[in-house]
């Protein structure tokens, strides 16, 4: 790892101040990707600005939303029992990130920010419909996502929470690269008020998550397993690699799809 | 006290310190005013080295050294020496390509070592490493075997055409051709054996000293056998005298034969602490393991069999192209040939074998042993065999098996590919296994999982495997530049504690237990009055180490005779004490008696009066109790049993969940059998790894694709069922404890019960045979490709 | 350079470090507490594992001044003074889950961790899920299983209400 200056601000000001003032300064949130990335060299930050002062870390609920801080970490998520209780398949989903160890520093905004292609959060956030707050605005789910390691972030942009809306019907199906244990398929499917049915796919985009609308339009009429049996998807624009070809994945998205639908 | 002699689950001695964090590996090693030393690699398969530029990378901070392979070379620096020589079948030697410590004037790896940095602290030590500027010129590479014999292919080496190493046989061509001639059936088959990384836990690491008083250089090293390392590098690459030259390998973490293996940072980091008077510390990072240590298996093979009309088999024929990588490992050259084509007769009385091995040179990383080295791969040829012979023949898979075994009362059993098996009960450990199986229960199991949506199968394996490979004399005939004996030192101390000196080693296997166990029993002390000491040249009088499951029945043997000498001089000594004649002295339980009498001496009595020899036969005997036993043993030994493996596969992903697993393993006699049940497990958990997962994977240039755990599967514990193994036990002829090694039982036995079984699974899809690893991506690819024969049940 | 102060298995320790040290290269090179392993560069392997604040984290992914202020717990700390083993560590050694021994202080650490979160008892299953971040190469996990199986009860004084299937 290189060497860089490291500073741990205690407002949220402070820390928008210091990831303003220098180009090559980057944010620390739970460090599970970005400490490895560190480790590999592949980044060169001049300063590391610590997030973990910032009171970013906790859960709100109320009737119609729940809202999670950036700095919270996904262990907190899948024990929330708020969480659990009004939107079970966000709390199934952090229970299937990484491993216990992982789970203990990682965070939801962390995670967000990054947008990694194979993330799981980036399909439970499009799929409900979130709302990403940051240090100066609000941008909704479909605004936010820009294709890989892309989002609506601005430089030195902070998130600062997610706000989910309570969800009748929410589940994950994840199957998981063999080696790495992220996301090779991931696919949240979710019924809210304000958004109806959605069906958000993460792993197997080359562009990152992206809603499998085909599937949105079948489960809306007849939210059933059976309602998208028939439905193919493409195997265009999805990832290859040595553990899934695309067409693999493009069945793979199909199968996890039945599967979270059946249990939500 | 409870018993703690042969045969008892005594809990191990060396496991407080390792549950207490006290291990010592060789990364907790530190050494004062040391130094760090960084490795910077090829990042492409191959080129040639126009040039590289050292100055920026020798002026950044805490930069103490800059060396490249002409440095290494001006001073005298030699190569890495291969340590079995085969000859092809015309006679010749077998191409030996240098293999320079740093590269010289190509690369022809990813990760080929090209040049090293020495700084003061290793975050220096790799700032400075990324400013070395290496002007390459690409040049073509190949990765896989069959592209290396292609007509054309790049050349590994300029001087070795068509990449072969050598072109080796075994048995008698013309027999066999006679009995496929005549045979009532032929069932051929093409399969290879995928390429594995090891991935012991703790990385390799290496930490070269020098003492300028002394003029010794010492070298602490993540090894198997460092009187082998001290042999290979002092003689052939440092040209470094034995008595100058230390090799300390501590608590080692996990090897599986990768540590086996003289590497050339051992010789860079000790040559640079002679260069610089200062300790040189390396430690390998895992991504960068993947690419500089040693890989195994990566066979591809033909086999065929000709069978008469009841299905016994009349003669094997073999071919197989085995992958060395870019340069040879110390034994890359006996693992293709001595160590698998001579078990291809495997529990069978197949009475003719014919078996070609080319051996080839690729832009790959070296491939060398790995946990079962060779013995895996003759027995996943021969197992899958059999059942795709059922499989072609209709005949039970079961029954063919038995039909064709060497019986109990044939050994000692003269195979045709130049073994003879001293032991064995094939019946027995199949007859254990299928009912531990319970074979004949699986239909049922197969349709309550169709009722499930699941498709089971259940595949059997039934193996002999060679371990301890031995006498001296014939592995030399064979080509190996070391003899394979092995060496214990019994040192009993004045007041009757025991040092036990051994030259084998441990990475893992409990030898401080079970040795002192042995040692315990037989000398008739507690073993908390017994120490185990390995792994120091400065310490041990000499060794082999550890490889081949030979530490139990080559080191045991050795400490056994070296009891022996122990017990004959204490006779004499009590003989004298006890005013009786020699021949009337008895050792039992610790104690020499005088026959018929009630007179004893304990063997603390005993060895005082040897240390303190005031009342001693002085005259005819020297004072001391303390006995060296080199034993080189008369044959190999013969481990084999019966894996069964039992899968179920979810459709509609392709993924294959083990079901259930058991082995039945003759291992000869067991010292502790909680330990020869953990070597079992942890054998059949990479033999499942292999089957199911693991895969070293270079794209067609050469990339290897599977350079880290994100891409490299390794078996986690929800991968697995719980284990079902237990022995039998028919005793090795040959040495003295009847133990045969149970190291690799498991990784060898196990992947074709895996295959077999995920083949029987997929029964109704027309399935005759896939390659190894059955992932998810494959098992669904067959799936899609296939429509199912008949509906399951 | 930065200063990090932070307790470790109940002694305070105060350092200089470069921003970019690793917890686990501040246990091991700074404090010598050499029983932390490194066996992997890509978080996964586990041998690292250690409990800050009480929770089971990968110290090789970890900054050593993100431990600043908190209270480290490694390997060589879990016994009680006196020398006697944790009952994680007992049920290690009586169920032989080790081998070589590199893996095990992560395992142990990841262990215990698992078996506090579950008071309400642990399955074979969960047992082999909870430890999908600790590698181990030499026992096929099947003793590792049982012994965390066998120190449940101990650590909880109380029957395993869930036997393990």
């Amino acid at each position: 790892m290189y060497d860089f200056n490291y500073t741990k601000p205690s407002s949220i000001p402070e820390a928008v101040q210091a990831l303003g003032a220098d180009m090559e300064a980057k944010a620390l949130a739970g460090g599970q990707t970005f400490i490895p990335v560190l480790k590999q060299r592949l980044n060169k930050p001049t300063v590391i600005v610590d997030l973990s002062e910032l009171g970013l870390r906790g859960i709100a609920a109320d009737d119609k939303t729940v809202t999670i801080g950036a700095m919270t970490t996904h262990h907190q998520i899948e024990s929330s029992p708020d969480v659990q209780r009004l939107v079970p398949g966000l709390a199934k989903m952090a229970a299937l990130i990484g491993d216990t160890q992982v789970r203990h520093r990682g965070t939801m905004g962390g995670s967000l920010a990054n947008n990694d292609p194979s993330a799981c959060y980036p399909a439970a956030v499009l799929a409900l419909g979130a709302t990403i707050h940051t240090d100066h605005r609000s941008i909704a789910a479909d605004d936010y996502f820009q294709g890989m390691f892309t989002t609506a972030l601005e430089p030195g942009e902070l998130i600062t929470a997610i706000e989910f809306p309570v969800a009748e019907k929410s589940n994950y199906e994840k199957f998981r690269n063999p080696a790495s244990r992220y996301a090779m398929v991931g696919v949240f499917v979710a019924k809210t008020a304000a958004h109806g049915v959605r069906v958000a796919i993460t792993g197997a985009g080359q562009g990152g998550v992206f809603r499998h609308t085909a599937m949105e339009e079948a489960l809306a009429k007849d939210f059933s397993p059976e309602a998208i049996t028939g439905i193919i998807t493409p195997a265009d624009g999805l990832n290859g690699d040595i553990h899934a070809s695309p067409e693999y994945r493009a069945h793979l998205i199909g199968v996890m799809a039945r599967r979270a639908v059946a249990a939500a | 006290m409870g018993f703690e002699g042969i045969g008892a689950s005594v809990r191990r001695k060396e496991d407080h310190r390792f549950l207490s964090g006290r291990g010592s590996y060789t990364d907790d090693i530190n050494r004062p005013g040391q130094l760090y030393a960084v490795i910077r690699r090829a990042d492409r398969p191959h080129a040639k080295i126009l040039g590289i530029d050292t100055a920026a990378a020798s002026a950044a901070p805490g930069v103490s050294a800059v060396y490249t392979g002409a440095e290494l070379e001006a001073d005298g620096v030699g190569g890495v020496p291969c340590g079995w020589q085969v000859h092809s079948k015309d006679g010749s030697p077998m191409a030996e390509p240098p293999h320079p410590v740093l590269a010289i004037g190509k690369v022809r790896h990813v990760g080929d070592p090209v040049a090293v940095v020495i700084a003061a602290t290793r975050q220096q030590a790799k700032n400075a490493a990324e400013l070395l500027v290496i002007d390459y010129e690409d040049l073509p590479a190949i990765a896989a075997v069959r592209d290396a014999v292609a007509a054309g292919a790049p050349l590994v080496h300029d001087d070795v055409p068509g990449n072969v190493c050598f072109d080796w046989h075994i048995g008698d061509k013309a027999i066999v051709d006679a009995a496929f001639a005549q045979a009532a059936h032929v069932v051929e088959l093409d399969l290879t054996n995928n390429r594995l990384v090891p991935n012991a836990m703790e990385p390799r690491a290496a930490i070269g000293d020098f003492d300028r008083s002394s003029g010794e250089f010492t070298l602490y090293t993540t090894s198997q056998n460092p009187h082998v390392i001290r042999l290979l590098m002092g003689a052939f690459v440092l040209h470094i005298p034995e008595h100058k030259l230390r090799v300390v390998a501590p608590d080692v973490g996990g090897g599986f034969g990768s540590k086996i293996y003289h590497y050339a940072e051992e010789a860079i980091v000790t040559w640079a602490a002679g260069k610089l008077h200062r300790p040189v510390k390396w430690t390998c990072d895992r991504s960068e393991a993947f690419m500089s240590d040693a890989h195994g298996r990566d066979h591809s093979s033909k086999a065929a069999m000709a069978l008469d009309a009841q299905g016994k088999f009349l003669a094997l024929r073999v071919s197989t192209l085995a992958n060395m990588g870019a340069y040879l490992s110390t034994f890359a050259p006996a693992i293709p040939t001595y160590l698998s084509a001579t078990l291809l007769a495997g529990v069978y009385t197949t009475p003719a074998i014919y078996a070609e091995v080319k051996a080839v040179f690729t832009h790959t990383v070296p491939v060398d042993a790995y946990r079962g080295a060779g013995r895996p791969e003759s027995a996943y040829l021969l197992e899958r065999l059999v059942d795709v012979i059922a499989h072609d023949t209709g005949l039970d898979r079961v029954a063919i098996r038995r039909l064709n075994f060497i019986p109990r009362d044939a050994f000692p059993y003269q195979t045709p590919v130049a073994l003879n098996y001293d032991s064995g009960d094939y019946q027995a450990t199949l007859k254990s296994a299928l009912a531990a199986a319970d074979w004949d229960g699986f239909p049922a199991r197969r349709q309550a999982a169709a009722a499930r949506g699941k498709l089971r199968g259940i595949g059997i394996s039934t193996y002999v495997e060679a371990c301890g490979i031995a006498p001296s004399k014939l592995v030399g005939q064979l080509g190996a530049r070391a003899g394979l004996y092995e060496v214990a030192n019994i040192r009993v101390h004045p007041t009757g504690s025991v040092t036990v000196l051994t030259g084998t080693h441990s990475h893992g296997q409990g030898h401080e237990t079970t040795f002192a166990q042995l040692v315990s029993d037989q000398l008739g002390i507690p073993i908390d009055q017994v120490d185990v000491v390995h792994g120091d040249t400065a310490k041990i009088p000499f060794g082999m180490g550890t490889y081949g499951s030979r530490s139990l029945a080559v080191g045991g043997s050795a400490m056994v005779k070296a009891m022996d000498k122990v017990i004959a001089k204490g006779k004499k000594i009590a003989a004298h004490l006890m005013e009786a004649s020699v021949e009337d002295i008895e050792f039992k339980d610790g104690r020499f008696s005088v026959a018929g009498t009630d007179k004893s001496k304990a063997l603390a009595e005993i060895s005082l009066a040897a240390y303190v020899p005031h009342n001693y036969p002085i005259e005819e005997l020297e004072p001391g109790l303390d006995e060296t036993a080199f034993y080189d043993p008369k044959n190999f030994t013969f481990p084999g049993g019966c894996h069964i493996c039992e899968v179920e596969i979810d459709r509609d992903t392709g993924t294959v969940t083990v079901a259930n697993m058991v082995a039945v393993d003759d291992v000869g006699r067991v010292i502790n059998p909680m330990i020869v049940e953990g070597q079992v497990q942890g054998g059949l958990a990479q033999g499942i790894g292999q089957a199911l997962m693991e895969n070293a994977v270079y794209d067609s240039e050469a990339q290897l694709v599977t350079g880290s755990f994100m891409d490299y599967q390794m078996p986690r514990a929800h991968d697995f069922p719980p284990m079902i193994t237990s022995t039998e036990n028919t005793l090795c002829t040959h040495n003295p404890l009847g133990s045969k090694g149970v190291g690799e039982t498991g990784a060898i036995g196990c992947p074709p019960a895996v295959i077999n079984a995920v083949v029987d699974a997929l029964r109704d899809y027309g399935v005759r045979h896939l390659d190894m690893p059955a992932t998810p991506q494959k098992i669904w690819s067959i799936i899609q490709a296939n429509q199912p024969r008949m509906a399951a049940e | 350079m930065p200063q990090v102060s932070l307790t470790v298995n109940g002694r305070s320790h105060t350092a200089e470090i470069e921003g970019r040290t690793l917890l686990v290269e501040l246990l091991r090179e700074n404090m010598g507490l050499t029983g932390t392993h490194v066996g992997c560069d890509t978080s996964q392997c586990g041998a690292c594992v250690v409990h800050v604040d009480g929770e089971s984290v990968k110290s090789c992914t970890m900054l050593a001044i993100q431990a600043n202020g908190a209270a480290v717990t490694t390997i060589e700390g879990i016994a009680e003074s006196d020398g006697t083993l944790h009952p994680m560590q007992a049920m290690f050694r009586e169920h032989h889950a080790l081998q070589c021994g590199f893996c095990t202080p992560g395992m142990v650490m990841s262990a215990i961790d698992l078996v506090q979160m579950h008071p309400e008892g642990l399955t074979e299953d969960q047992i082999r899920h909870g430890l999908e971040g600790n590698l181990c190469r030499c026992t096929g996990y099947h003793n590792i299983v049982k012994a965390i199986a066998a120190a449940w009860p101990i650590m909880h004084g109380k029957e395993l209400p869930l036997a393990a299937e």
